[in-house]
C-alpha cells in the first residue's frame, strides 16, 4: 500500500508554484497567528496547521471551487488550500465583523461555501457524515463534484468515521477521505488510541482503496490525491488516504507539548520540513529558480501582513448581530422567540 | 375539496406532493423503502417505512430518491443536513426520536448551527421526520417525547401535528422551509382519520390553531395531547365549564400571541404535554404566560405532563405515565376550586 513510486516529473509549473505559494501562505499565516495569540490579541483558542501544509495543499491541488471539503478544528490550512480569502480568515479569527463568518464562527468554524469550503469543525469526527451529504448532493444531481473529507488520527476512532466510510462505500459516493495522522490526538499518541497499525488499514473493512503516503511530501500527496480524486469523479467511490504528518505546534496554542520527544521534533521541523522539501524539488527539477520562490515568499509575507492589518483595523460586530442569522425566517410575535 | 385520510396517509400525501413538484426533495432513512438490492423484490419496497408511512414512494420515485440507509443514524442525519446545505431538500426519517441519542451531534452541533456559525451565508433546508410518544407498549427506548429537547436548540424548528389535515399542511410547509425542521409524529396517531384538503395545502409554521372555543379556561395541548384535552373539555362542558383548546402545532417558532389572547379571554391555563416535566414545553409555555400574561390570570397555571421517569413497559404503568383526561380534569378542579365559589 505504501506509495513509493512517485512520478515527480509530472507536476507542471503552474501546479508546482501554486502549491508552493499555498504552503508558504499556510506556514506564514499560522506562524503569525501563533505570535499574535501569544501576545493576547486573539480571543478563545486556536489549533495551528503549521507542519501539515503538504496534506491540504496536495489534495486541494486537484479540486475546483465547485468541489467540496469538510474540515476539522485544525482548519486554517484547509481553508487556505481551498482558496479562502486570507483577510476574511484573519478577521474571523480576531472575531471581527469583516470575517468570513461575520465574526460569529471564529477559528474553529471558518467556512466559505462559495469556495466549496463547508466549514472547519469543532467536533472531532464531525466531518465524515457531512462529507457524505455533499457527495450525495453531487450524486443525486448528477454532477462530477468531489468532496475531500479531512480528519485526524483522533477522528479515526469516532463512530462517525466508520459510519461515513461505510455509507460512502455502499453508495459509491465521490469522497476522498484524508486522514491527517500527526501522531497525536490532543496529548494521546496514535499507537495508544488506535487498534490499527495504520489508519489506511481500516479501508479494507469497507472494501475501498487505502493508501499511505508521506504527508510531509507534497509531491507524494499530490500524486495519490490525483488518483483518488479521479476515481471519485468517475463515480467509482471513495478512497481513504492516510497522510503521515506532524504538527509543528501543540494541540492548541499554550499546549506545553510535554508528550513530544526532542528527536521527533527535530526530525519533523528540520529534516522533513515540507516547505524545504518542495523548494528543493522545484529548484532541482528546474520548475522554478530560488529567485522565483523568494519572490513568492515576499509576496506572501506581504499578504499575511495585509491580512493582519485588515483584521486589526476592522470593527467588532454590531450589537444587533447577536440575534441575526439564527434562521432564514422565524416569525416572532413578541413572545418566546 | 377534502378527503378522509389517516394521519399516516396525510403524511404520505405531503411527501408525494413535494417529491412530484421538486426533484431536490429526496427521502432517506432506515427501511423507508426496505429490501434494497433484494433481487426478487425487483426494486419494490419491503416495508415502506417501519410503520408503513412511506409506502409506495420508492415505486413512484425510484431508489435514487428514496434512499434506504444502513442503521447508521449519524451518517443518516449528517448526510441529510449537509446535502441540504449543498443544494438538496432532503426529508430524513429518524425511525424513533429516541435514536437521536446516537446522532444528535449532527443536528445539535452541525446542522442547527451552520447558519449562525457561518455568518448567515448558508441555508439548511432539511426536514427530519421522527416519531415520539408512549402508549405503544414499546418501553423506555422507543416511547419518549423529546420534542422539548429539540425546541431548546436555537437554529431548529420543531413541529408537532395533531390531526391528519395539520400533518399534511405542516409537513408541506416544513419541507418548503429553508431552515432545519424536526417534524415529530406521535406514532399512536397514525391510524386516526380526518378530513384533509386535497392538493396543495400549507399551514405556516408558528401559527397555533384553536381546536375548540371556550370562555372559562384555556387548555394548551401538544400533539396527541390535543385529543386528550378535547376529551377533557367534553367532560368539563357537562359540568358547565367551557374550555378552549389551543394547539400550538409548532413549538419553535411558538405562536405565543394566540395562547396569550386565549388566556386573556379565559383567565386560566392548563398545559398538557407528554414530555418529561423538567425544562419541557409545558414549563416553557407556563413561564411565557406567567411573564407576559400574569395580569390575565385568576389562578395558578397547571401543567399536566409525564412524570420525571423513563417510560415504563408494563401496560398498567404506561397508562399511569401518560397524561389523561382525568388528570386534566383533576387539575382543573383544583384550579377552579381555588378561585371560583361555584363550579
Amino acid at each position: 500500500m505504501e506509495n513509493t513510486e512517485v512520478k515527480k516529473s509530472s507536476i507542471n509549473k503552474g501546479h508546482g508554484l501554486w502549491m508552493f505559494r499555498k504552503m508558504v501562505q499556510i506556514r506564514k499565516f499560522e506562524d503569525s497567528v501563533h505570535d499574535i495569540f501569544a501576545r493576547g490579541d486573539i480571543p478563545g483558542f486556536v489549533h495551528l496547521y503549521a507542519g501539515e501544509e503538504a496534506v491540504a495543499v496536495g489534495i486541494c491541488a486537484h479540486l475546483t471551487d465547485q468541489d467540496f471539503i469538510t474540515s476539522t478544528h485544525r482548519g486554517h490550512g484547509h481553508c487556505i488550500a481551498k482558496e479562502c480569502d486570507l483577510k476574511g480568515m484573519m478577521a474571523e479569527i480576531y472575531g471581527k465583523a469583516t470575517g468570513l463568518c461575520k465574526g460569529k464562527g471564529g477559528s474553529m468554524h471558518i467556512a466559505d461555501f462559495e469556495k466549496g469550503m463547508l466549514g472547519a469543525n469543532g467536533i472531532v469526527g464531525g466531518g465524515p457524515p457531512l462529507a457524505c451529504g455533499s457527495a450525495l448532493t453531487a450524486k443525486v444531481k448528477g454532477t462530477d463534484q468531489v468532496t475531500a473529507c479531512f480528519f485526524g488520527d483522533g477522528g479515526n476512532n469516532q463512530g462517525t468515521f466508520h459510519e461515513g466510510l461505510n455509507l460512502a462505500a455502499i453508495w459509491k459516493l465521490p469522497v476522498v477521505f484524508v486522514a491527517e495522522n500527526n501522531g497525536y490526538a490532543e496529548a494521546t499518541p496514535f499507537h495508544y488510541a488506535s487498534s490499527c497499525t495504520n489508519i489506511a488499514d481500516r479501508a479494507q473493512s469497507y472494501n475501498i482503496p487505502g493508501v499511505i503516503v508521506d504527508g510531509k511530501d507534497v509531491v507524494a500527496v499530490y500524486q495519490v490525491a490525483r488518483e483518488a480524486v479521479e476515481r471519485a469523479r468517475r463515480g467509482e467511490g471513495p478512497t481513504l488516504i492516510e497522510c503521515k504528518t506532524y504538527r509543528n505546534y501543540g494541540h492548541f496554542e499554550g499546549d506545553a507539548q510535554t508528550y513530544k520527544t526532542e528527536a521527533e521534533t527535530k526530525e519533523h521541523l528540520a529534516e522533513k520540513d515540507a516547505i524545504q522539501r518542495i523548494k528543493q524539488y522545484l529548484t532541482e527539477e528546474g520548475i522554478a529558480t530560488n529567485e522565483d520562490l523568494e519572490t513568492i515568499e515576499q509576496e506572501v509575507e506581504q499578504e499575511v501582513q495585509d491580512a493582519i492589518q485588515f483584521a486589526e483595523e476592522s470593527p467588532f460586530p454590531a450589537e444587533d448581530q447577536l440575534l441575526t442569522d439564527v434562521y432564514v425566517s422565524y416569525p416572532t410575535d413578541g413572545g418566546v422567540a | 375539496m377534502t378527503q378522509k385520510l389517516s394521519f399516516a396517509d396525510a403524511i404520505r400525501e405531503a411527501l408525494d406532493l413535494k417529491m412530484s413538484q421538486d426533484s431536490d426533495v429526496i427521502l432517506m432513512g432506515e427501511d423507508v423503502a426496505g429490501g434494497a438490492e433484494v433481487d426478487h423484490l425487483q426494486d419494490d419496497e419491503a416495508w415502506g417505512g417501519v410503520l408503513g408511512v412511506t409506502k409506495g414512494l420508492v415505486k413512484k420515485y425510484g431508489r435514487n430518491r428514496v434512499l434506504d440507509t444502513p442503521i447508521s443514524e449519524s451518517a443518516l442525519i449528517g448526510s441529510a443536513v449537509s446535502a441540504a446545505s449543498t443544494g438538496l431538500r432532503p426529508v430524513a426519517e429518524l425511525m424513533f426520536n429516541d435514536f437521536m441519542g446516537v446522532c444528535f451531534d449532527q443536528l445539535l452541533n452541525q446542522g442547527a448551527k451552520f447558519r449562525y456559525m457561518f455568518g448567515g451565508k448558508v441555508k439548511t433546508p432539511v426536514t427530519i421526520r421522527t416519531t415520539h410518544g408512549a402508549g405503544f407498549r414499546a418501553a423506555a427506548q422507543h416511547s419518549q417525547s423529546l420534542y422539548s429537547m429539540f425546541t431548546f436548540v436555537p437554529g431548529l424548528k420543531v413541529v408537532v401535528p395533531s390531526t391528519p389535515a395539520d400533518a399534511k399542511g405542516l409537513l408541506i410547509a416544513a419541507i418548503e422551509d429553508d431552515d432545519p425542521v424536526i417534524f415529530s409524529e406521535d406514532k399512536t396517531l397514525y391510524n386516526i382519520k380526518g378530513e384533509v384538503p386535497e392538493g396543495e395545502y400549507k399551514i405556516p409554521l408558528g401559527k397555533a390553531d384553536i381546536k375548540r372555543s371556550g370562555s372559562d379556561l384555556t387548555i394548551v395541548g401538544i400533539g396527541k395531547q390535543v385529543h386528550t384535552a378535547l376529551k377533557a373539555a367534553d367532560e368539563l362542558a357537562k359540568r358547565g365549564i367551557e374550555a378552549e383548546v389551543v394547539d400550538p402545532r409548532s413549538l419553535s417558532p411558538l405562536d405565543s400571541t394566540t395562547i396569550l389572547e386565549s388566556v386573556e379571554k379565559t383567565s386560566r391555563l392548563v398545559v398538557v404535554d407528554e414530555s418529561n416535566p423538567r425544562c419541557n414545553v409545558a414549563t416553557d409555555i407556563a413561564a411565557m404566560v406567567a411573564d407576559q400574561g400574569f395580569d390575565f390570570l385568576d389562578a395558578p397555571i397547571k401543567r399536566v405532563t409525564a412524570p420525571h421517569t423513563p417510560v415504563p413497559f408494563s401496560p398498567t404503568l404506561e397508562d399511569l405515565y401518560l397524561p389523561s383526561s382525568e388528570k386534566i380534569i383533576a387539575a382543573v378542579e383544583e384550579m377552579v376550586g381555588e378561585t371560583l365559589t361555584t363550579a
